[in-house]
Protein backbone atom coordinates (compact mmCIF):
# COMPACT_ATOMS: atom_id res chain seq x y z
CA UNK A 1 0.00 0.00 0.00
CA UNK A 2 1.95 3.04 -1.15
CA UNK A 3 1.77 5.78 -4.15
CA UNK A 4 4.13 5.83 -6.87
CA UNK A 5 3.74 9.35 -7.66
CA UNK A 6 6.62 11.94 -8.27
CA UNK A 7 4.12 15.25 -7.72
CA UNK A 8 0.67 16.23 -6.74
CA UNK A 9 -0.80 18.66 -9.31
CA UNK A 10 -4.45 17.65 -9.42
CA UNK A 11 -6.73 15.25 -8.25
CA UNK A 12 -7.64 14.30 -11.67
CA UNK A 13 -4.45 12.30 -11.91
CA UNK A 14 -5.53 10.22 -8.78
CA UNK A 15 -6.51 6.67 -8.59
CA UNK A 16 -8.97 5.08 -5.83
CA UNK A 17 -6.22 3.14 -4.36
CA UNK A 18 -4.51 6.08 -4.65
CA UNK A 19 -6.34 8.32 -2.55
CA UNK A 20 -6.95 5.63 -0.47
CA UNK A 21 -3.93 5.24 0.62
CA UNK A 22 -3.33 9.02 1.41
CA UNK A 23 -6.39 9.14 3.70
CA UNK A 24 -5.71 6.26 5.74
CA UNK A 25 -1.64 7.56 5.83
CA UNK A 26 -3.06 11.09 6.96
CA UNK A 27 -5.30 9.14 9.24
CA UNK A 28 -2.20 7.64 11.10
CA UNK A 29 -0.75 10.89 10.70
CA UNK A 30 -3.34 12.51 13.25
CA UNK A 31 -2.09 11.53 16.22
CA UNK A 32 1.12 12.92 16.46
CA UNK A 33 -0.44 16.04 16.50
CA UNK A 34 -2.02 15.09 19.60
CA UNK A 35 1.24 14.44 21.29
CA UNK A 36 2.77 16.96 23.59
CA UNK A 37 6.27 16.42 21.32
CA UNK A 38 4.23 17.31 17.88
CA UNK A 39 7.49 16.43 16.10
CA UNK A 40 8.57 13.10 14.04
CA UNK A 41 12.38 12.10 12.53
CA UNK A 42 10.94 11.22 9.36
CA UNK A 43 11.95 13.92 6.94
CA UNK A 44 14.98 15.17 8.93
CA UNK A 45 17.53 17.01 6.66
CA UNK A 46 14.72 17.23 3.38
CA UNK A 47 13.79 20.82 2.45
CA UNK A 48 10.41 22.12 1.62
CA UNK A 49 9.87 25.33 0.15
CA UNK A 50 6.73 27.11 0.09
CA UNK A 51 6.16 29.22 -2.58
CA UNK A 52 3.31 30.84 -2.59
CA UNK A 53 2.35 34.01 -4.71
CA UNK A 54 -1.21 34.37 -3.78
CA UNK A 55 -2.42 35.61 -0.59
CA UNK A 56 -3.06 32.31 2.25
CA UNK A 57 -2.78 31.97 5.91
CA UNK A 58 -4.33 28.68 5.91
CA UNK A 59 -2.53 26.53 3.42
CA UNK A 60 0.73 27.92 4.29
CA UNK A 61 1.00 27.99 7.48
CA UNK A 62 -0.47 24.42 7.15
CA UNK A 63 2.17 23.17 4.47
CA UNK A 64 4.71 24.86 7.34
CA UNK A 65 3.43 23.15 10.46
CA UNK A 66 3.33 19.71 8.22
CA UNK A 67 6.76 19.98 7.15
CA UNK A 68 8.35 20.83 10.53
CA UNK A 69 6.16 18.13 12.37
CA UNK A 70 8.00 15.69 10.06
CA UNK A 71 11.27 17.48 10.92
CA UNK A 72 11.92 19.10 7.44
CA UNK A 73 13.19 22.54 7.04
CA UNK A 74 10.76 24.61 5.52
CA UNK A 75 11.27 27.84 3.86
CA UNK A 76 8.85 30.28 2.88
CA UNK A 77 8.78 32.53 0.06
CA UNK A 78 5.48 35.12 -0.74
CA UNK A 79 5.12 36.67 -3.81
CA UNK A 80 5.80 40.25 -2.68
CA UNK A 81 9.42 38.91 -0.88
CA UNK A 82 10.45 37.15 -4.28
CA UNK A 83 12.47 37.93 -7.05
CA UNK A 84 9.09 38.54 -9.21
CA UNK A 85 8.77 41.48 -8.07
CA UNK A 86 12.11 42.26 -9.69
CA UNK A 87 10.58 40.86 -13.63
CA UNK A 88 11.95 37.53 -12.63
CA UNK A 89 9.58 34.70 -14.84
CA UNK A 90 8.36 31.28 -12.96
CA UNK A 91 10.46 28.83 -15.03
CA UNK A 92 13.69 31.48 -13.37
CA UNK A 93 12.42 30.86 -10.31
CA UNK A 94 11.76 27.51 -10.54
CA UNK A 95 14.96 26.77 -11.98
CA UNK A 96 16.98 29.19 -9.39
CA UNK A 97 15.50 27.26 -6.54
CA UNK A 98 15.99 23.72 -7.95
CA UNK A 99 19.92 24.89 -7.79
CA UNK A 100 19.41 24.44 -4.45
CA UNK A 101 18.31 21.21 -4.13
CA UNK A 102 14.90 21.54 -2.18
CA UNK A 103 13.01 18.32 -2.14
CA UNK A 104 9.89 19.63 -2.38
CA UNK A 105 8.25 22.41 -3.78
CA UNK A 106 4.94 23.52 -2.94
CA UNK A 107 3.55 26.40 -5.61
CA UNK A 108 0.13 28.61 -5.45
CA UNK A 109 0.25 30.84 -8.25
CA UNK A 110 -3.38 32.93 -9.71
CA UNK A 111 -2.37 31.13 -13.00
CA UNK A 112 -3.72 27.78 -14.18
CA UNK A 113 -0.93 25.00 -14.63
CA UNK A 114 1.77 27.06 -12.91
CA UNK A 115 2.17 23.88 -10.64
CA UNK A 116 2.41 21.51 -13.67
CA UNK A 117 4.57 24.07 -15.40
CA UNK A 118 7.67 24.19 -12.87
CA UNK A 119 7.10 20.50 -12.50
CA UNK A 120 8.89 20.17 -15.78
CA UNK A 121 12.17 22.25 -15.05
CA UNK A 122 12.64 20.74 -11.44
CA UNK A 123 13.55 17.23 -9.70
CA UNK A 124 12.17 18.12 -6.97
CA UNK A 125 8.30 16.81 -5.99
CA UNK A 126 5.88 19.58 -6.67
CA UNK A 127 3.02 19.68 -5.07
CA UNK A 128 0.38 22.18 -5.97
CA UNK A 129 -1.27 24.16 -3.39
CA UNK A 130 -4.10 25.67 -5.72
CA UNK A 131 -3.50 27.05 -9.30
CA UNK A 132 -5.76 29.56 -10.45
CA UNK A 133 -9.66 28.51 -10.92
CA UNK A 134 -7.87 24.59 -11.93
CA UNK A 135 -6.77 22.69 -8.55
CA UNK A 136 -6.02 22.63 -5.06
CA UNK A 137 -5.89 18.78 -4.74
CA UNK A 138 -4.84 18.77 -0.91
CA UNK A 139 -8.13 20.66 -0.22
CA UNK A 140 -10.09 18.30 -1.68
CA UNK A 141 -8.32 15.28 -0.13
CA UNK A 142 -8.23 16.97 3.48
CA UNK A 143 -12.27 17.33 2.79
CA UNK A 144 -12.80 13.79 2.13
CA UNK A 145 -10.59 12.76 5.22
CA UNK A 146 -12.94 15.00 7.15
CA UNK A 147 -16.54 13.50 5.48
CA UNK A 148 -14.88 10.08 5.71
CA UNK A 149 -14.16 10.36 9.40
CA UNK A 150 -17.88 11.34 10.17
CA UNK A 151 -19.30 9.27 7.93
CA UNK A 152 -17.19 5.55 8.04
CA UNK A 153 -17.01 5.07 4.12
CA UNK A 154 -17.66 7.46 0.89
CA UNK A 155 -19.16 5.39 -1.64
CA UNK A 156 -22.60 6.32 -2.06
CA UNK A 157 -21.89 9.76 -0.23
CA UNK A 158 -24.38 12.52 -1.94
CA UNK A 159 -22.34 15.93 -1.95
CA UNK A 160 -23.80 19.27 -2.53
CA UNK A 161 -21.73 22.17 -3.71
CA UNK A 162 -22.81 25.66 -2.98
CA UNK A 163 -21.53 28.92 -4.98
CA UNK A 164 -19.73 30.27 -7.11
CA UNK A 165 -18.71 27.11 -9.23
CA UNK A 166 -16.64 28.36 -12.05
CA UNK A 167 -14.35 30.23 -9.95
CA UNK A 168 -13.03 27.71 -7.70
CA UNK A 169 -10.54 25.37 -7.88
CA UNK A 170 -11.43 23.45 -4.42
CA UNK A 171 -14.63 22.53 -6.58
CA UNK A 172 -12.63 21.07 -9.64
CA UNK A 173 -10.32 19.35 -6.93
CA UNK A 174 -13.20 17.73 -5.08
CA UNK A 175 -15.45 16.62 -8.43
CA UNK A 176 -12.64 14.76 -9.78
CA UNK A 177 -11.81 12.92 -6.18
CA UNK A 178 -15.21 12.71 -5.28
CA UNK A 179 -16.22 11.00 -8.76
CA UNK A 180 -13.20 8.72 -7.97
CA UNK A 181 -14.64 6.85 -4.73
CA UNK A 182 -18.05 7.01 -6.18
CA UNK A 183 -19.54 9.90 -4.37
CA UNK A 184 -22.54 12.01 -5.81
CA UNK A 185 -21.36 15.45 -6.49
CA UNK A 186 -24.52 18.35 -7.20
CA UNK A 187 -24.05 21.63 -7.50
CA UNK A 188 -25.90 24.69 -6.94
CA UNK A 189 -25.35 28.26 -7.64
CA UNK A 190 -26.68 31.00 -9.82
CA UNK A 191 -26.68 30.19 -13.27
CA UNK A 192 -23.81 33.10 -13.55
CA UNK A 193 -21.64 31.06 -11.53
CA UNK A 194 -22.04 27.59 -12.79
CA UNK A 195 -19.61 26.68 -15.92
CA UNK A 196 -21.93 25.66 -19.36
CA UNK A 197 -22.01 21.79 -19.85
CA UNK A 198 -20.07 21.23 -16.36
CA UNK A 199 -22.61 18.30 -16.25
CA UNK A 200 -19.72 16.33 -18.23
CA UNK A 201 -18.16 15.76 -15.59
CA UNK A 202 -20.43 13.65 -14.24
CA UNK A 203 -22.26 16.09 -11.60
CA UNK A 204 -26.19 17.41 -10.95
CA UNK A 205 -26.65 21.29 -11.75
CA UNK A 206 -29.67 22.80 -9.51
CA UNK A 207 -30.33 26.59 -8.74
CA UNK A 208 -32.74 25.57 -5.85
CA UNK A 209 -30.38 25.17 -2.75
CA UNK A 210 -33.70 24.35 -0.26
CA UNK A 211 -34.46 21.64 -3.06
CA UNK A 212 -30.90 20.12 -3.46
CA UNK A 213 -30.17 19.55 0.34
CA UNK A 214 -33.38 17.54 1.09
CA UNK A 215 -31.48 13.83 0.53
CA UNK A 216 -27.65 15.25 0.71
CA UNK A 217 -25.18 13.90 2.98
CA UNK A 218 -22.71 16.49 2.75
CA UNK A 219 -22.98 20.34 2.41
CA UNK A 220 -19.66 22.39 1.00
CA UNK A 221 -20.43 25.87 1.30
CA UNK A 222 -18.13 27.85 -0.86
CA UNK A 223 -16.51 31.44 -0.39
CA UNK A 224 -17.95 34.28 -2.74
CA UNK A 225 -14.91 35.42 -4.08
CA UNK A 226 -14.99 38.94 -3.83
CA UNK A 227 -11.29 39.51 -4.86
CA UNK A 228 -11.99 37.69 -8.13
CA UNK A 229 -15.46 39.06 -8.35
CA UNK A 230 -16.80 40.99 -11.71
CA UNK A 231 -20.38 43.08 -11.52
CA UNK A 232 -21.90 40.97 -13.93
CA UNK A 233 -22.00 37.64 -12.05
CA UNK A 234 -24.11 39.08 -9.32
CA UNK A 235 -26.85 41.80 -9.05
CA UNK A 236 -25.83 42.34 -5.71
CA UNK A 237 -24.31 40.13 -2.62
CA UNK A 238 -27.70 40.63 -1.08
CA UNK A 239 -29.61 38.99 -3.23
CA UNK A 240 -26.93 35.88 -3.30
CA UNK A 241 -27.34 35.93 0.45
CA UNK A 242 -30.75 35.20 -0.17
CA UNK A 243 -30.44 33.08 -2.07
CA UNK A 244 -27.71 30.91 -1.49
CA UNK A 245 -26.90 31.42 2.08
CA UNK A 246 -26.74 28.40 4.28
CA UNK A 247 -29.20 29.69 6.87
CA UNK A 248 -30.61 27.51 9.58
CA UNK A 249 -33.96 27.69 8.15
CA UNK A 250 -32.82 25.86 4.94
CA UNK A 251 -30.92 23.75 6.80
CA UNK A 252 -34.39 22.12 8.41
CA UNK A 253 -35.09 20.84 4.65
CA UNK A 254 -32.10 18.51 4.99
CA UNK A 255 -31.27 15.49 6.46
CA UNK A 256 -30.32 15.52 10.44
CA UNK A 257 -27.21 13.54 9.95
CA UNK A 258 -25.96 16.07 7.34
CA UNK A 259 -22.53 17.57 7.32
CA UNK A 260 -21.22 21.14 6.82
CA UNK A 261 -18.08 21.74 5.56
CA UNK A 262 -16.54 25.10 4.27
CA UNK A 263 -13.05 25.64 2.34
CA UNK A 264 -12.41 29.07 4.13
CA UNK A 265 -11.78 31.61 4.59
CA UNK A 266 -15.22 32.23 5.61
CA UNK A 267 -17.68 35.25 4.93
CA UNK A 268 -19.56 35.10 7.71
CA UNK A 269 -23.30 36.13 6.90
CA UNK A 270 -22.47 35.78 2.93
CA UNK A 271 -22.42 32.28 2.24
CA UNK A 272 -23.37 30.77 5.40
CA UNK A 273 -25.04 32.29 8.88
CA UNK A 274 -23.71 32.80 11.66
CA UNK A 275 -25.68 30.74 13.97
CA UNK A 276 -24.75 27.44 11.00
CA UNK A 277 -20.99 27.93 11.78
CA UNK A 278 -21.77 27.44 15.20
CA UNK A 279 -23.74 24.17 14.68
CA UNK A 280 -22.38 20.99 15.55
CA UNK A 281 -22.40 19.49 12.55
CA UNK A 282 -20.49 21.75 11.37
CA UNK A 283 -16.78 20.64 9.89
CA UNK A 284 -14.98 23.55 9.34
CA UNK A 285 -12.14 23.65 12.18
CA UNK A 286 -12.07 19.74 11.92
CA UNK A 287 -11.25 20.66 8.13
CA UNK A 288 -8.10 22.84 8.77
CA UNK A 289 -6.95 19.88 11.96
CA UNK A 290 -7.38 17.43 8.95
CA UNK A 291 -5.35 19.52 6.46
CA UNK A 292 -1.90 19.14 8.52
CA UNK A 293 -2.43 15.61 8.93
CA UNK A 294 -3.22 15.31 4.95
CA UNK A 295 -0.09 17.70 4.21
CA UNK A 296 2.04 15.43 6.15
CA UNK A 297 1.13 12.13 4.63
CA UNK A 298 1.76 13.71 1.35
CA UNK A 299 4.99 15.03 2.16
CA UNK A 300 5.61 11.32 3.60
CA UNK A 301 4.50 9.32 0.61
CA UNK A 302 6.20 12.07 -1.54
CA UNK A 303 10.17 11.46 0.03
CA UNK A 304 9.63 7.89 1.99
CA UNK A 305 10.63 5.82 -1.15
CA UNK A 306 13.73 5.94 -2.71
CA UNK A 307 14.36 7.81 -6.32
CA UNK A 308 13.61 4.40 -8.51
CA UNK A 309 10.38 4.06 -6.98
CA UNK A 310 8.84 7.12 -8.50
CA UNK A 311 8.13 7.30 -12.08
CA UNK B 1 15.93 -22.88 -18.85
CA UNK B 2 17.69 -19.82 -19.48
CA UNK B 3 20.22 -18.81 -21.98
CA UNK B 4 23.39 -16.85 -20.86
CA UNK B 5 24.85 -13.86 -22.63
CA UNK B 6 28.03 -16.42 -24.23
CA UNK B 7 25.51 -18.27 -25.31
CA UNK B 8 25.42 -21.59 -23.34
CA UNK B 9 22.15 -22.98 -21.76
CA UNK B 10 22.33 -23.48 -17.91
CA UNK B 11 19.37 -24.97 -15.80
CA UNK B 12 19.95 -22.67 -12.50
CA UNK B 13 19.43 -24.59 -9.25
CA UNK B 14 15.75 -24.21 -8.22
CA UNK B 15 15.07 -22.56 -4.85
CA UNK B 16 13.94 -24.32 -1.95
CA UNK B 17 12.36 -23.16 0.93
CA UNK B 18 12.30 -25.40 3.97
CA UNK B 19 10.12 -24.54 6.76
CA UNK B 20 10.03 -26.13 10.22
CA UNK B 21 7.95 -24.99 13.02
CA UNK B 22 9.97 -24.19 16.31
CA UNK B 23 6.87 -23.24 18.19
CA UNK B 24 3.58 -23.93 18.36
CA UNK B 25 0.16 -22.92 20.15
CA UNK B 26 1.26 -24.57 23.61
CA UNK B 27 4.82 -23.31 23.97
CA UNK B 28 3.58 -19.35 22.74
CA UNK B 29 1.01 -19.75 25.49
CA UNK B 30 3.77 -21.04 28.24
CA UNK B 31 6.24 -18.43 27.07
CA UNK B 32 3.52 -15.76 27.58
CA UNK B 33 2.82 -16.87 30.91
CA UNK B 34 6.34 -17.25 31.87
CA UNK B 35 6.94 -13.78 30.69
CA UNK B 36 4.07 -12.77 32.43
CA UNK B 37 5.39 -13.79 35.45
CA UNK B 38 9.24 -12.64 34.85
CA UNK B 39 7.82 -9.11 33.88
CA UNK B 40 6.10 -8.99 37.77
CA UNK B 41 8.82 -10.66 39.34
CA UNK B 42 11.30 -8.68 37.97
CA UNK B 43 9.36 -5.23 38.81
CA UNK B 44 7.68 -5.97 41.81
CA UNK B 45 4.20 -5.83 40.64
CA UNK B 46 2.17 -3.59 38.24
CA UNK B 47 1.65 -0.55 39.71
CA UNK B 48 3.69 1.39 37.71
CA UNK B 49 4.24 -1.23 34.62
CA UNK B 50 2.97 -0.30 31.20
CA UNK B 51 3.21 -2.33 28.42
CA UNK B 52 4.16 -0.81 24.87
CA UNK B 53 3.43 -3.52 21.74
CA UNK B 54 5.18 -2.78 18.35
CA UNK B 55 3.08 -3.02 15.12
CA UNK B 56 1.41 -5.43 14.44
CA UNK B 57 2.86 -8.36 16.06
CA UNK B 58 4.19 -7.17 18.94
CA UNK B 59 1.29 -5.25 19.80
CA UNK B 60 -0.96 -8.79 19.48
CA UNK B 61 1.42 -10.07 22.12
CA UNK B 62 1.53 -7.30 24.05
CA UNK B 63 -2.62 -7.65 25.07
CA UNK B 64 -1.95 -11.15 25.60
CA UNK B 65 0.61 -10.40 28.38
CA UNK B 66 -1.47 -7.57 29.22
CA UNK B 67 -4.34 -9.64 29.52
CA UNK B 68 -2.69 -12.69 31.70
CA UNK B 69 -0.97 -9.69 33.69
CA UNK B 70 -4.62 -8.92 34.95
CA UNK B 71 -5.35 -12.25 35.98
CA UNK B 72 -2.60 -12.99 37.76
CA UNK B 73 -2.53 -9.37 39.47
CA UNK B 74 -6.35 -8.65 39.30
CA UNK B 75 -5.68 -4.99 38.07
CA UNK B 76 -5.70 -3.40 34.20
CA UNK B 77 -2.29 -2.74 33.08
CA UNK B 78 -1.66 0.36 31.03
CA UNK B 79 -1.36 -0.52 26.96
CA UNK B 80 -0.15 0.91 24.24
CA UNK B 81 0.61 0.31 20.31
CA UNK B 82 3.17 2.09 18.68
CA UNK B 83 4.15 2.32 14.98
CA UNK B 84 7.48 2.38 14.06
CA UNK B 85 7.92 3.49 10.90
CA UNK B 86 8.48 7.28 11.15
CA UNK B 87 11.63 6.54 12.93
CA UNK B 88 13.06 4.00 10.59
CA UNK B 89 16.67 4.27 9.93
CA UNK B 90 16.36 3.04 6.13
CA UNK B 91 13.46 5.56 4.92
CA UNK B 92 14.20 6.00 1.40
CA UNK B 93 16.03 2.71 0.68
CA UNK B 94 12.95 0.69 -0.54
CA UNK B 95 10.68 1.72 -3.61
CA UNK B 96 7.86 3.28 -2.12
CA UNK B 97 7.18 4.60 1.45
CA UNK B 98 6.11 2.26 3.84
CA UNK B 99 2.69 1.93 4.70
CA UNK B 100 2.13 4.09 8.69
CA UNK B 101 -0.51 2.94 11.04
CA UNK B 102 -1.68 4.68 13.83
CA UNK B 103 0.09 4.99 17.34
CA UNK B 104 -1.96 4.92 20.36
CA UNK B 105 -0.32 5.95 23.74
CA UNK B 106 -3.19 7.12 25.66
CA UNK B 107 -1.26 7.07 28.92
CA UNK B 108 1.38 9.10 30.62
CA UNK B 109 4.88 7.67 30.78
CA UNK B 110 6.33 9.71 33.36
CA UNK B 111 7.80 7.40 35.91
CA UNK B 112 5.85 4.33 34.39
CA UNK B 113 8.16 0.99 33.59
CA UNK B 114 7.92 0.15 30.23
CA UNK B 115 8.64 -2.88 28.50
CA UNK B 116 8.32 -2.70 25.10
CA UNK B 117 7.18 -6.33 22.91
CA UNK B 118 8.19 -7.13 19.59
CA UNK B 119 7.87 -10.40 18.04
CA UNK B 120 11.57 -11.03 17.32
CA UNK B 121 14.66 -9.12 17.82
CA UNK B 122 17.35 -9.38 15.50
CA UNK B 123 19.34 -6.44 14.45
CA UNK B 124 17.94 -4.41 17.17
CA UNK B 125 16.92 -1.65 14.76
CA UNK B 126 13.33 -1.56 15.23
CA UNK B 127 13.98 -1.39 19.13
CA UNK B 128 16.43 1.53 18.84
CA UNK B 129 13.47 3.13 16.56
CA UNK B 130 11.31 2.62 19.05
CA UNK B 131 12.91 3.59 22.12
CA UNK B 132 13.49 6.94 20.50
CA UNK B 133 9.44 6.84 19.86
CA UNK B 134 8.35 6.49 22.85
CA UNK B 135 11.28 9.15 24.55
CA UNK B 136 8.80 11.32 22.67
CA UNK B 137 6.02 11.06 24.53
CA UNK B 138 7.62 11.66 27.80
CA UNK B 139 10.47 10.25 30.14
CA UNK B 140 9.57 7.01 31.85
CA UNK B 141 11.27 5.34 34.47
CA UNK B 142 12.36 2.49 32.81
CA UNK B 143 12.48 0.76 29.58
CA UNK B 144 12.76 -3.12 29.40
CA UNK B 145 12.47 -5.21 26.12
CA UNK B 146 10.20 -8.49 25.78
CA UNK B 147 10.20 -10.43 22.75
CA UNK B 148 8.99 -13.94 21.49
CA UNK B 149 11.96 -14.98 19.40
CA UNK B 150 15.81 -13.58 19.71
CA UNK B 151 17.41 -15.03 16.91
CA UNK B 152 20.67 -12.86 17.14
CA UNK B 153 23.19 -11.27 14.68
CA UNK B 154 22.42 -7.52 16.53
CA UNK B 155 23.74 -4.75 15.02
CA UNK B 156 23.15 -2.23 17.68
CA UNK B 157 23.99 -2.58 21.11
CA UNK B 158 20.29 -3.84 22.40
CA UNK B 159 19.64 -7.03 24.74
CA UNK B 160 16.34 -8.21 25.68
CA UNK B 161 15.03 -8.27 29.49
CA UNK B 162 12.44 -11.15 28.68
CA UNK B 163 12.77 -14.10 26.13
CA UNK B 164 10.46 -16.50 25.01
CA UNK B 165 13.28 -18.61 22.90
CA UNK B 166 16.59 -17.84 22.24
CA UNK B 167 16.90 -19.36 18.57
CA UNK B 168 20.16 -19.86 16.37
CA UNK B 169 19.84 -18.64 13.15
CA UNK B 170 22.17 -17.66 10.17
CA UNK B 171 21.54 -14.88 8.06
CA UNK B 172 20.33 -16.14 5.44
CA UNK B 173 17.16 -18.07 7.14
CA UNK B 174 13.64 -16.18 7.46
CA UNK B 175 11.98 -16.56 11.32
CA UNK B 176 7.91 -16.08 11.18
CA UNK B 177 5.81 -15.13 14.01
CA UNK B 178 2.18 -16.41 13.19
CA UNK B 179 -0.79 -15.38 15.60
CA UNK B 180 -4.17 -16.12 15.65
CA UNK B 181 -5.35 -12.79 15.75
CA UNK B 182 -3.63 -11.16 12.93
CA UNK B 183 -2.53 -14.98 10.43
CA UNK B 184 -4.92 -17.43 11.85
CA UNK B 185 -2.87 -19.85 13.49
CA UNK B 186 -0.46 -19.66 16.51
CA UNK B 187 3.10 -20.73 15.43
CA UNK B 188 6.74 -19.80 15.04
CA UNK B 189 8.19 -21.02 11.21
CA UNK B 190 12.04 -21.19 10.75
CA UNK B 191 12.39 -20.97 6.58
CA UNK B 192 15.84 -22.11 5.45
CA UNK B 193 16.24 -20.74 1.60
CA UNK B 194 18.69 -22.96 -0.26
CA UNK B 195 19.92 -21.98 -3.58
CA UNK B 196 18.79 -18.49 -2.57
CA UNK B 197 18.21 -16.24 -6.29
CA UNK B 198 20.08 -12.94 -6.02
Amino acid sequence: MSIALKNILGTRGLGREDISTILNTANAFKEISTRPIKKVPTLRGRTVINLFFEPSTRTRTSFEIAGKRLSADVINITGSTSSAVKGENLIDTARNLEAMNPDIIVIRHACAGAAELISHFTESSIINAGDGAHEHPTQALLDLLTIQEHKGSLDGLRVVIVGDIAHSRVVRSNIFAMKTMGMDVRLVGPPTMIPFEIERLGVEVSHNLAEAIRDADVIMMLRVQTERQNKFLLPSLREYSNLFCLTSEKLERAPEDILIIHPGPVNRGIEIALDVMQDERSLILDQVTNGVAIRMALMYLLLGGSDDGLN
Amino acid sequence: MGFDPEGVFFCPEPEIQLSSVIFNEKDISRAVTRIAHEILEKNKGADKLALVGIRTRGATLAQRLAKKINEIESTTVSLGILDITLYRDDLGTSKQSPEVKKTDISFSLEGKDIVLIDDVLYTGRTIRAAIDALIDFGRPATVQLGVLIDRGHRELPIRPDYIGKNLPTSKSNQVQVHLKEDDGVDEVILINILNKKG
